[in-house]
Parts: C-alpha cells; sequence; structure tokens
C-alpha cells in the first residue's frame, strides 16, 4: 500500500464516490432539505424486514441469545433501596453470539448484502468488538476482510483490549491493518477501500442498524414471556448511537411502546479522543463519552454520508458511570450471579444496580447486552496499564475519579451512581451542529424543522425557540 | 547484521504514513509531534532481515510492502498481575 503525505487531502477529495462504490447506496436520493434527509425511506429501501433479518442471522447462529434474570443483583439492589424499591434486573446475553458480542448482529447484514452483491470481500474500520464481529461473518460467508485498528500510541504500547481484537481479527482469517493514534485512519480507510473495491462493513450504514432490531425485538419478547409483561426500562450502553437506535426499533416493532429507554455511557471527560499521549489513559476503549457525546449531538461524522444511527430520536435519558464504577459492576456480575463478562458491556449493568432502587420492585429493568472476556479485555488488564502509567488506582468513592489521573472502585455498593446528562444542551448543540451545516445565507425549509424535531424529539415550535435564542453567528 | 528472515515466516511489517508536522490539521498538538504508522502482518514472501523492505502476503492475499519490525511476533496481551482491589468484593458482598 502506498500512502504519503500529499494522498492525504488527495483521497478525502475523493470520499464521496469512493463511499457510493463501496457501500453501494446512493445517499443523495434521500437528502428532501437544506439539511434533512428521509432516514425512514434510506431504512425502507434496503428492503430488509424485520423477519428476514431474523432468518439471516439464524443462518451464522446471530441472535436469540438467552435473558437473565439476575437475582443476586437485584436483592443486593434492594438492600442497598428504601421499602418497596429494586426493580428485577434482566441481562440479554449478547456474548453467547458467534464472536462474543451483539456486534455480530450488526456485521450479519452488511456480510450478507457484500455476498448478494458479489463484493470479493469486506473492510471496516474498528478497532472494537465489531471488528472481530465482521472477521467471523466474512469467515462464514467466505469473503475476504481487512479491519483497520487504531491500535497503538507513538511509543508502540498497545491497548491490550485493542490488541485481544487484533489477535480474534487473526484468528478469524482478517488481515488487520494497526495504525497510531489520529482521525487520519479514515483517509488510510478510503486508501483500502479504492485499492480493494471491497464492501464498507460500515457501523453507521442502514444495515448495521437492520441488524440490531432483532436485539430490540427478542428482548421484549422475552420479557413477555418470563414476566408476563414488558420491560419498564432497557439500558444500554451508549457509544455510536448505534445499539440504541436499534435496540428501539426493535422495541417498537414489538409494540413495546411504553418502555423506556436510557443511555449509559462511561465518563472519559478531559480525555482527548485523538491525543497520543490519552489514547492509553482511557481505560475503557468503547462505551464512552468520547464516542457518545459528538455523535449524540451530531451523528453524521462517520463513514457514510447519512448516519443510521440517531441516538437522540430514541433516547428517554442519558446516564454517565465512572470507570470504577463499571469495573465494580464488572466483578459483580462475576461474583454474584457466575457470569464473567465485559468490561465496557457492563456499563449498562452498573447504571441498572443504580436506577433499580428508583423503581418499584415489581418494575423490570434490562440491560441489553453482555460482551466475551479475556486476557486484555479484561478491568485486571486495563487496571494495569492504567498503574503503569501512573493513574492512581484504588477503592473510594467513585465521585472523586478524574479520568486519566485517578481511578476510584467502589467501597459499597451503595456508591454506584448515574449521573444525569441533561437532553435539553444535547439537543441544542444538535441544532448548532445541524446550522453549522447551512450554506452561508441558506434558510431552512419546513422539510428541515420537521427533520430537526424528530431528530431532537421536540416540537418545531421548540425548534424554532433553540434556533432563535442562539446567539447570531451560531445561525 | 541481522541475518536474514525465510520467506513463508509469519511477520509484521510497518510503515510511517504521515511524518510529524504532516498530520491532518485537525489532530491535537501532542499527536501532530508524532508520525502516524501503520503496522500489518502477513506471510513474507522474500527472505529479508529485520529493518530492511520487505514483501508480505497478508492474510486476506493482498501482497503490501514495508520495513521488516518482527518475525513471528507475540500475541502477549494478558491479564498482567491481580488486581486485589477487585478480588476482595466477593468477600465483601458475603459479609
Amino acid at each position: 500500500m502506498t500512502f504519503r503525505h500529499t494522498s492525504y487531502a488527495e483521497i478525502m477529495t475523493q470520499r464521496g464516490e469512493i463511499m457510493r462504490a463501496s457501500v453501494g447506496i446512493d445517499y443523495d436520493r434521500y437528502r428532501i432539505g437544506r439539511i434533512a434527509f428521509d432516514y425512514e425511506g434510506l431504512m425502507r429501501d434496503t428492503g430488509y424486514g424485520l423477519a428476514q433479518v431474523t432468518e439471516i442471522q439464524r443462518r451464522t447462529a446471530v441472535g436469540d441469545t438467552p435473558l437473565v434474570e439476575l437475582r443476586n443483583i437485584t436483592a443486593l439492589a434492594r438492600r442497598c433501596a428504601g421499602p418497596g424499591k429494586g426493580a428485577r434486573i434482566f441481562v440479554k446475553d449478547e456474548a453467547a453470539n458467534p464472536s462474543g458480542s451483539f456486534k455480530d448482529r450488526r456485521a450479519s447484514l452488511s456480510i450478507h448484502e457484500a455476498k448478494r452483491r458479489g463484493y470479493q470481500g469486506v473492510a471496516a474500520a474498528t478497532s472494537g468488538n465489531y471488528g472481530a464481529a465482521v472477521a467471523s461473518q466474512a469467515a462464514k460467508a467466505g469473503l475476504r476482510c481487512i479491519l483497520l485498528q487504531e491500535a497503538f500510541d507513538s511509543q508502540g504500547l498497545a491497548q491490550p483490549e485493542i490488541a485481544e481484537k487484533t489477535r480474534a481479527c487473526e484468528a478469524y482469517g482478517a488481515e488487520v491493518i494497526r495504525l497510531s493514534v489520529g482521525p487520519e485512519l479514515f483517509a488510510v480507510f478510503l486508501q483500502v477501500l479504492k485499492e480493494t473495491g471491497f464492501f464498507n462493513a460500515s457501523l453507521y450504514s442502514p444495515y448495521s442498524i437492520l441488524g440490531i432490531e432483532t436485539l430490540g425485538y427478542e428482548l421484549a419478547e422475552q420479557t413477555r414471556t418470563l414476566t408476563g409483561r414488558d420491560p419498564d426500562m432497557v439500558i444500554v450502553t451508549h457509544a455510536g448511537g448505534g445499539n440504541i437506535t436499534g435496540t428501539a426499533r426493535g422495541l417498537f416493532k414489538a409494540g413495546a411502546a411504553g418502555t423506556r429507554l436510557v443511555a449509559a455511557s462511561v465518563d472519559l471527560a478531559g480525555l482527548h479522543m485523538a491525543s497520543d499521549r490519552d489514547f492509553n489513559r482511557k481505560s475503557f476503549t468503547t462505551g464512552h463519552t468520547g464516542f457518545a457525546m459528538p455523535f449524540t449531538t451530531w451523528p453524521d461524522r462517520a463513514d457514510v454520508p447519512f448516519n443510521a444511527a440517531r441516538p437522540l430520536r430514541y433516547m428517554d435519558r442519558f446516564v454517565t458511570l465512572s470507570q470504577g464504577e463499571v469495573f465494580y459492576a464488572t466483578q459483580l456480575l462475576a461474583v454474584l450471579e457466575g457470569m464473567e463478562r465485559g468490561p465496557a458491556g457492563n456499563t449498562s449493568l452498573a447504571a441498572a444496580f443504580a436506577i433499580a432502587q428508583e423503581l418499584d420492585e415489581e418494575q423490570i429493568i434490562v440491560v441489553q447486552e453482555t460482551e466475551y472476556t479475556g486476557a486484555g479485555k479484561h478491568p485486571f488488564a486495563q487496571l494495569n496499564l492504567a498503574r503503569c502509567l501512573g493513574i492512581d488506582v484504588r477503592r473510594g468513592d467513585p465521585r472523586g475519579g478524574r479520568p486519566g489521573e485517578r481511578i476510584l472502585i467502589p467501597e459499597r455498593p451503595e456508591q454506584l451512581a448515574a449521573t444525569e446528562v441533561k437532553l435539553e444542551p444535547l439537543r441544542r448543540s444538535y441544532i448548532r451542529h445541524a446550522l453549522e451545516q447551512l450554506p452561508a445565507g441558506a434558510e431552512l425549509g419546513e422539510a428541515d424543522l420537521a427533520f430537526l424535531s424528530a431528530e431532537t424529539r421536540t416540537t418545531t415550535a421548540h425548534v424554532k425557540e433553540i434556533i432563535d435564542e442562539m446567539p447570531r453567528t451560531d445561525r | 547484521m541481522d541475518e536474514e528472515v525465510p520467506a513463508g515466516t509469519w511477520v509484521e511489517i510497518g510503515n510511517v504514513l504521515l511524518p510529524p508536522g504532516g498530520r491532518a490539521p485537525q489532530v491535537p498538538a501532542d499527536t501532530q509531534t508524532v508520525p502516524l504508522e501503520m503496522r500489518v502482518k502477513g506471510f513474507l514472501l522474500e527472505p529479508a532481515a529485520i529493518g530492511t523492505e520487505a514483501r508480505i502476503e497478508t492474510l486476506a492475499g493482498r501482497r503490501l510492502s514495508g520495513s521488516l519490525l518482527a518475525a513471528n511476533p507475540a500475541y502477549d496481551h494478558s491479564f498482567g498481575p491481580p488486581i486485589v482491589e477487585l478480588l476482595a468484593i466477593a468477600g465483601e458482598l458475603r459479609q
């Protein structure tokens, strides 16, 4: 592969045509305003309904994972809660998928589509579980596979969780291109797509999101079978927004209209996502605010023109947890329920433990994923690396932690608490980002206002109010 | 002088894709001062010494070239020493 300084800007100018060829979707068709696009049309035109997605996933043993009641964790939450409080907590054991996470659902439809369209191979830019999922599905489909990971810092020090994903992807027969820290990974990805003509198995394509709808649908059906009622709340570990989007759409298709959806992210405030220094000071590589905040307030920063993951459309509530709390929850799941999983997927479990104490005993919370664990991808590996880099790791009130400097593992279960993220400032930030896309002098049309209203789950009147309140320079 | 690594060996090669100072404009200051590096593994096509230019065939069947970094590169990620702060939790919850 050749890639030189001069080719960086050049390849970025070819972005549109490379994307069209590699995803096979003409996104321009869906533009209906200055900002607005026809989201439901984009999803519908893939031609895949829920039943067909389910059937495709069953062929490779994806989905149909157990819903497990966490009786001992529920009992502990009730001991911490007031009288009559402490909802029943269930977890969808997504680690039972072939490559060990719910990401198999996201990969399955993309790989099916790539095969159907006659592509020779697939490529994806991902350092996480999604890479293993794409590699696993590609192996089953007999397609070649290339994955790009942001994997090591300028000292050559690899993030242990990503090192494990490198190993897993290579075990599935994929080529893994490992890069040092930086957003230029996207340009390298474009170069690979251009050179190979492979299918872009983007995390943010409609196929990826349609693949998650089965998760929301299954958990609604399973909760009804086990308890005779719909889940009162589903808690989703939130990063790029796909997980909450697909799960919400699946719940809707199952008719679980009253279920509240909570996004939960690990708080990594203060650590810069493109900083070489900060890279290994993050003890979580996903499920964190470093992805969740930018993708919630402007989803269209992904590797496709219109992102099919639209988290603000679907979340009823957004909370953050500290790294120490999620490591503690990971240990609770192991020692109380005999399930060693995670760590990042247990962000929603940590949130569930705290939020269950607000709800009544007969109510039901579903934690909608687990993920596999192992060497590197484990609290021990992450905390040992943290200590190596001078981060203070000890027991204490997790409120006193500081990402990149101090990780406090709770001393008692009562110390787990979900910190609220207010949605209104996120809506304002989203609308500000949207207005930045407007060409100079252009005005928003009716279709744009309707789109912004759907995107931020508020009325068009409120969207107008938010715009009117913005300083002139932002409009 | 390093001995040549035989053809057919599983190796890792690397390239500098962007030099320090040549990074994308949005990259923060600390990252601007370091290069963008790439590493990839595959089977060595012709014998080469560590540090010299080498060609590989990757698991996806592509032929790539770069500086030969290592032969039989280890997967050395692990769990490391126990984190006793976490091991203590089981006992605390039984009390």
